[in-house]
């Protein structure tokens, strides 16, 4: 299998105050095509810190990251922004739609960045919300939704540009036991169905068993096995 | 375009707010646009003087009064294509606060000289035929519902009549427009010969003349020209373009573009702040939504653009309302004081100045909000939220 | 009711100590509204200064006699007869015997103003060289009374501050003649400061008016004598005459200019009202929903709506009291005193006076300050007071 994600001596650090925290030191690490891998560890370990570097919503300290070929350093603030919009899905804990567009204008977002007409918009708007199973809810504000399926209308508007890669920031953690599982069968659909890649971050054990595999991230390395 | 929904739809977010907003723009605009007329009311005249004709006065104030005697001399000298002249009657209408301006004039050389008034044929000829008739203009007519036919009696004080009287008989031959936006309409024109046979006194005297020259451009010179000619005799002359002589009235009434200005500027200045503090808000409490926008791949600039989108869609939406309301009052609703106003209209160079306003309402209350949405870092965002 | 009184204040308390957290929007809405009060004032200053110099400062006890039907001083016509037989009227008073009588011409001279250097219709007045016993309103303040006789003129403290060339020693020229100003005048900023006096006769002869005059001023003996002398005139076949106090014929020389800007005023002082309260509305929305959290939680604590609605009342007032001092310490400071002349159309001549921001205009600005700053805060208030409590509470 080709490698989609390569990490290649990734460090990140914050400025807290006086004090530097050091969150990711020298973390090298790849994720192969068509792989549903899960991360686990400790609260502040740094996951959410590692999907968002991966997705070029930040940028490593040092280090070198590269998806699908395209190595992120490389990119500038704005072509960073366009390759997201074409290569990355991102899935939240607290789905984060905008709560004055209904589910299908949500969904629509990222195709206001292509060049498509109209029509063509709408095709894969009602294509993706079918997909998840929320046609009938096309013209609900996400007040009107119920939390399960407020986060289905967040995976249907990750994958509406058809990405490689989604990246999941504890996707059931908001939910119930039956929503969180509709969730996961979707990931789970889109993974094996579609060969999207998808790294979630999550702490639920329950969650991370549906994944291929399972690693966890604990003072800075990302390990097999959760550190004693 | 395609954006529109997502711009609208951050507007929708907090109805109330933007509705107020709005609000506070309809009414900045609609001030701007109806104090534009009063503005032009006081100072529009100048822009429309004719650029061919001169006033001349007594050199020592308009309410001295020219020998009849000088027309001649004023004709006959080189350059002049036209001399009439007119003067000032001072009469009202049965109580002394219905005071307009009526002028005796030369009936053909003052409709002449005077081309901007549009009178139909009909009623032109019923005037040249009647020696006690009038001319009103709109604004008299409107104020006090005269129509062709009417007869008046005017009283006035300066010119008591032959029979002992102060009472003037007139009937109105017809009514007046102004055939240019601007044109004087508040006031009557009537015959020179019934004023000079009827008046007790003032034999011989006129109020001022106009006069038109050949060449445009020589119109200082052939002023400076007529006023030598007159020097040194009894009764000096003054004499100036009429541009000029309707801007020192107005110079006289005080520096009305510059309270006009001050007032707006304050009106503008309360604006700004009120839609840009919106915004703001607005924009702070969206930094998750925008952060979000990011990403799902939207740039910085194009965030930017939208929160400056939305600033000036509140104020076209608003400004334009207030400018168009502005407008249709203004030219439906007509002369607030009924008459008293020589002309009533918002004159073009102030719509322009309108529209920029609005543009610049738009650009300016957007601006900060703006930068703060381009300035936006994901993470911090982000972590706010999460 | 001490219990709601309690919870009033506590409520209030809390809205202000958070006031800080909202500045931004709260100065937003106190600078609205005193921009509002300091337009409004200023131009409402404007007549008010007009009235205060043409009608507050004209004397009780001196009466003008104008031609029957005269619209006011300039065209108004009366000759040495119609004198003869005023000076024959009961009330007049006297000084070592001599009526106190004043015979006046009034015409206009054009004079350059000095803002603009173009020129004005000044009034000038011809006046016999007794006159200051007359209007005992009129003081000469620097040089000394012109000489019968000459071309000697005395010049108003306003007139020579707003025009050129009429200062002491200046010798202006007008038609065929030229004039020495020899004294300047002042009457406590009433309308003679506007003026040029001269000598009447010298005056009708520059002005080819023969022995006509315009008006006839006299001083009364007591102002309670107006009432035969005004009798007797208006009964009297050898005359047609209006007799008036100089106080009520300003008040009418006043009146359209006073109507038409306090009407401007008005108009432009609700109309950025309005647009104040729109304001205000939008920022005390801002205010209730920033406490959404707080007031939830102190109505599930047991706090009753009321003092909460009457808290963001309070709060709001207070806005529209700081915009409204703000406002009217800024018209003060800025306009009161300011001297302008404008061209008074019912005399056809300028009037020269100052902006007068009066108590009672600082009154009713900070009162309409007030008023904005309550109407901005109604809805919103009422908003507060119907909030979910459970809404709210889920949503902190």
């Amino acid at each position: 299998m080709a490698i989609l994600v390569d990490l290649k001596d990734v460090s990140k650090n914050y400025q807290r105050g006086p004090e530097t925290v050091h969150v990711l030191e020298n973390l090298s690490a790849n994720v192969p095509e068509g792989d549903f891998l899960a991360l686990m560890g400790p609260s502040g370990s740094g996951k959410t810190t590692l999907l968002n570097l991966i997705g070029g919503i930040d940028r490593p300290t040092s280090g070198n990251i590269s998806v699908g070929g395209q190595g992120l350093n490389d990119l500038s603030e704005s072509a960073l922004g366009k390759w997201r919009a074409r290569h990355v899905g991102f899935i939240f804990q607290l789905y984060h739609l905008l709560p004055v567009l209904s589910a299908a204008r949500n969904v629509e977002l990222p195709l206001l960045l292509t060049n498509l007409g109209r029509s063509e918009r709408k095709q894969r708007v009602a294509a993706a919300l079918s997909l998840v199973g929320l046609s009938d809810r096309a013209d609900h504000r996400p007040a009107q939704l119920s939390g399960g399926q407020e986060q289905r209308v967040g995976i249907a508007r990750a994958i509406i540009a058809d990405p490689t890669l989604l990246l999941c920031d504890e996707p059931t953690g908001d939910l119930d036991r039956k929503a969180g599982d509709e969730v996961l069968d979707l990931l789970e659909a889109l993974n094996e169905e579609q060969g999207k890649t998808i790294i979630m971050v999550t702490h639920d054990p329950h969650a991370a068993r549906r994944a291929r595999r399972i690693l966890y991230l604990d003072k800075g390395t990302l390990g097999p096995e959760p550190v004693e | 375009m395609k954006f529109l929904p997502l711009i609208w739809s951050s507007l929708a977010r907090k109805k109330v707010r933007t509705v107020f907003t709005l609000l506070s723009v309809f009414i900045a605009f609609l001030l701007f646009g109806y104090l534009s007329a009063i503005k032009a009311a006081f100072q529009g005249g100048v822009e429309i003087a004719g650029v061919d004709r001169l006033i001349m006065v007594h050199k020592m104030s308009l309410i001295n009064p020219l020998p009849f005697a000088y027309k001649r001399r004023i004709e006959t000298t080189e350059g002049i294509s036209a001399v009439t002249q007119a003067s000032w009657f001072g009469g009202y209408y049965q109580e002394q606060r219905n005071f307009f301006a009526q002028f005796p004039v030369d009936p053909q050389g003052y409709l002449d000289m005077y081309p901007e008034i549009s009178v139909s044929e009909e009623q032109k000829q019923a005037w040249f035929a009647d020696r006690g008739g009038a001319l009103i203009g709109r604004g008299i007519a409107n104020r006090f519902g005269w129509q062709p036919g009417d007869r008046i009696p005017l009283i006035s004080p300066i010119w008591r009549n032959k029979d002992g009287g102060n009472t003037w008989e007139f009937t109105i031959s017809g009514i007046f427009d102004a055939g240019v936006e601007g044109f004087d309409t508040s006031n009557m024109i009537f015959h020179h010969e019934y004023f000079d046979e009827g008046r007790a006194w003032g034999d011989g005297l006129v109020g001022w003349y106009i006069i038109r020259v050949d060449d445009p451009e020589r119109l200082q010179d052939k002023a400076k020209e007529l006023d030598a000619m007159f020097a040194n005799s009894p009764r000096e002359t003054k004499t100036t373009s009429e541009k000029e002589f309707l801007q020192g009235f107005v110079d006289q009434v005080g520096d009305i573009g510059a309270i006009f200005t001050a007032i707006i500027s304050v009106v503008l200045f309360t604006l700004f702040l009120i839609t840009g503090n919106t915004m703001a808000q607005s924009v702070r409490e969206r930094t998750a939504e925008l952060a979000v926008m990011k990403v799902v791949g939207f740039s910085r600039r194009r965030l930017l653009s939208m929160v400056l989108s939305e600033s000036m869609l509140v104020a076209v939406l608003g400004g334009g309302a207030g400018l168009g309301t502005a407008w249709l009052i203004v030219t439906t609703g007509g002369d607030p004081t009924n008459g008293f106003l020589p002309a009533f209209y918002i004159q073009t160079k102030d719509l322009v100045m309108g529209v920029l306003l609005v543009i610049a309402v738009g650009a300016v209350s957007g601006a900060l909000p703006a930068i703060q949405a381009y300035r936006l870092e994901n993470i911090v965002a982000l972590r706010k939220v999460a | 009711m001490n219990n709601w009184i309690a919870q009033v204040v506590s409520v209030t308390g809390m809205n202000i100590r958070s006031l800080p957290q909202r500045w931004g929007s709260t100065t937003v809405a106190v600078v609205g509204i005193a921009g509002v009060v300091m337009v409004m004032v200023g131009i409402l200053s404007i007549a008010a200064g007009l009235v205060d110099a043409m009608t507050d400062k004209a004397p009780k006890d001196i009466a003008i006699v104008l031609r029957a039907a005269s619209t006011g001083e300039m065209d108004s016509i009366m000759s040495r007869d119609d004198v003869t037989a005023i000076s024959e009227a009961p009330g007049i008073a006297r000084i070592d015997g001599k009526l106190l009588i004043s015979p006046e011409l009034f015409v206009i001279v054009d004079v350059l103003r000095r803002s603009t250097g173009t020129a004005s219709n000044v009034p000038m007045r011809g006046v016999d060289a007794n006159v200051l016993a007359v209007r005992d309103n009129v003081r000469i303040t620097e040089g000394r009374m012109f000489e019968a006789g000459l071309n000697e003129i005395i010049v108003g403290r306003g007139a020579q501050e707003i025009f050129e060339g009429i200062e002491l020693g200046d010798t202006p020229r007008w038609g065929n003649n030229t004039w020495t100003v020899v004294g300047v005048m002042e009457a406590d900023g009433g309308m003679p400061e506007s003026e040029i006096w001269a000598d009447v006769r010298v005056l009708q002869a520059a002005q080819n008016r023969g022995s006509t005059i315009q008006a006839v001023r006299v001083k009364l003996a007591s102002p309670g004598a107006f009432g035969g002398f005004k009798d007797f005139l208006t009964a009297d076949p050898r005359v047609n005459v209006s007799v008036q106090t100089e106080s009520e014929f300003y008040s009418g020389q006043s009146r359209f200019f006073s109507i038409f800007i306090n009407s401007i005023g008005i108009f432009v002082g609700v109309m950025m009202g309005l647009g104040a309260i729109f304001g205000a509305v939008n920022t005390m929305y801002t205010a209730v929903s920033a406490r959404t959290g707080e007031i939830a939680t102190l109505r599930a604590l047991g706090f009753g709506a009321s003092p909460v609605v009457f808290s963001v009342l309070v709060e709001s007032l207070l806005i529209g009291l700081a915009g409204g001092l703000i406002g009217a310490a800024l018209a003060y400071l800025i306009f009161n005193g300011f001297q302008i002349s404008t061209m008074n159309f019912q005399s056809f001549s300028q009037v020269t006076f100052s902006f007068a921001v009066t108590p009672a205009l600082l009154k009713s600005g900070v009162i309409y300050a007030l008023l904005m700053g309550f109407l901005g805060g109604f809805l919103p208030s009422i908003r507060a007071s119907r909030l979910s409590i459970s809404t709210a509470l889920r949503e902190l």
